[in-house]
């Protein structure tokens, strides 16, 4: 499985270059393009990324997400997990580094081998940065008005988050 | 939507660190924010811009029309109303395969070039295409087989069997994925416009 991680870029590099040749367009001028292209959006993007960090950050400093997480602390004792899964399922949509940091922080605390680790491994592997994504993808290219996007990818996230549940107590327990 | 979330964000976070006594934190985080977000950006710089030069040779080759009209039997069904050779699906193509070997920094700029075609045929320019919502899902349900971060971390932390939540995650995100298709198909059709 891994070994086909190693090699789609290449092959997908090599598939780009050959078929450039086969039409006989210049390939090195539509590269420069397109570098100059990928500058553009990158400048372009720095707002909406300033913003996301911003806000997300001052939320999940001030602790008010750890906070909300703690009053499902008697429930969650009952089937041995802690908060930080909870925690995690919050952070999730909203900061890919924060979540990842809480799964770090329970593979030290629990291992990864533990019900929780497993959980966390789960949850992070079958969701996204859903709001990072959507003010990257729309602010890119200027979409204020989003409709129902958002609320369709937290749906999704929900289902993924829930499913990881499900699924690690089907397969391990 | 955004535009509520992103001002409530700020006033949750300032108010509550108030009453919680991490006010030094939020303080920190006011001022070190902008550089954080120079820092993220400078991140992806390297990738977008290399990748974006080569999604251009695949444009201008005429392999991104290729790649959609051989896929269009299926990209067809999830995004009616986007022309069948359009290079958008190309794109879609190009960035939803790399998601799935776990590359997302290099999935990024096909996804951003995909955007930028699908605003090219959309009609009003700051009012989100259902073409770009449907994209949107298909990517935020982010439907990795081998999702590399987690595996190099358990590794780290001495798992036993590092790859074995593997199907755990590839199941998860299908049905995560799958879910918000098909939420997205009934908007679309209730709304009529396909």
């Amino acid at each position: 499985m891994a070994t086909v991680s190693i090699v789609i870029l290449p092959i997908i590099v090599l598939i780009i270059v050959i078929y450039g040749y086969k039409s006989k367009i210049n390939i090195y001028d539509s590269f420069l393009k397109g570098v100059l292209e990928g500058l553009k959006t990158c400048v372009s993007i720095f707002p909406n990324i300033l913003a996301m960090i911003f806000a997300v950050n001052l939320l999940i400093k001030s602790g008010f997400i750890d906070y909300i997480s703690s009053f499902l602390n008697p429930a969650l004792s009952r089937y041995n997990l802690s908060t930080d899964i909870i925690s995690m399922a919050f952070f999730r949509p909203i900061s890919g580094n924060a979540s990842l940091a809480i799964m770090d922080n329970i593979f030290s605390n629990f291992g990864p081998d533990s019900l929780m680790g497993r959980l966390a491994s789960t949850i992070q592997g079958s969701t996204d940065t859903t709001f990072y994504v959507l003010a990257l993808y729309f602010g890119s290219i200027g979409i204020k008005k989003t409709r129902y996007a958002l609320p369709v990818g937290l749906f999704a996230d929900f289902v993924g988050i829930v499913m990881s549940f499900l699924l690690v107590y089907l397969f391990f327990y | 939507m955004v535009n509520v979330i992103w001002g409530v964000f700020i006033i949750i976070g300032i108010i509550f660190s108030f009453f919680n006594g991490k006010v030094d934190l939020i303080n920190n985080e006011i001022i070190v924010s902008g550089k954080n977000a120079v820092n993220l950006m400078l991140e992806m710089l390297p990738m977008l811009a290399l990748w974006m030069g080569l999604m251009r040779i695949a444009e201008d080759s005429g392999l991104l029309k290729f790649v959609a009209r051989k896929l269009s039997f299926v990209l067809n069904k999830l995004f009616p109303s986007v022309p069948k050779d359009n290079e958008a699906l190309g794109l879609i193509a190009s960035n939803v395969a790399i998601n799935m070997a776990g590359l997302g920094s290099a999935a990024t700029p096909c996804g951003l070039k995909a955007m930028k075609e699908l605003q090219k045929i959309n009609d009003k320019k700051d009012t989100a295409s259902t073409a770009m919502i449907t994209f949107l899902v298909l990517n935020t349900g982010g439907v990795t087989i081998i999702p590399t971060t987690i595996i190099s971390l358990r590794v780290l932390h001495g798992s036993a069997a590092p790859t074995e939540v593997i199907p755990t995650c590839i199941l998860a995100t299908f049905s995560s994925c799958i879910a918000g298709l098909l939420l997205d198909y009934f908007i679309r059709r209730k709304n009529g416009n396909s």
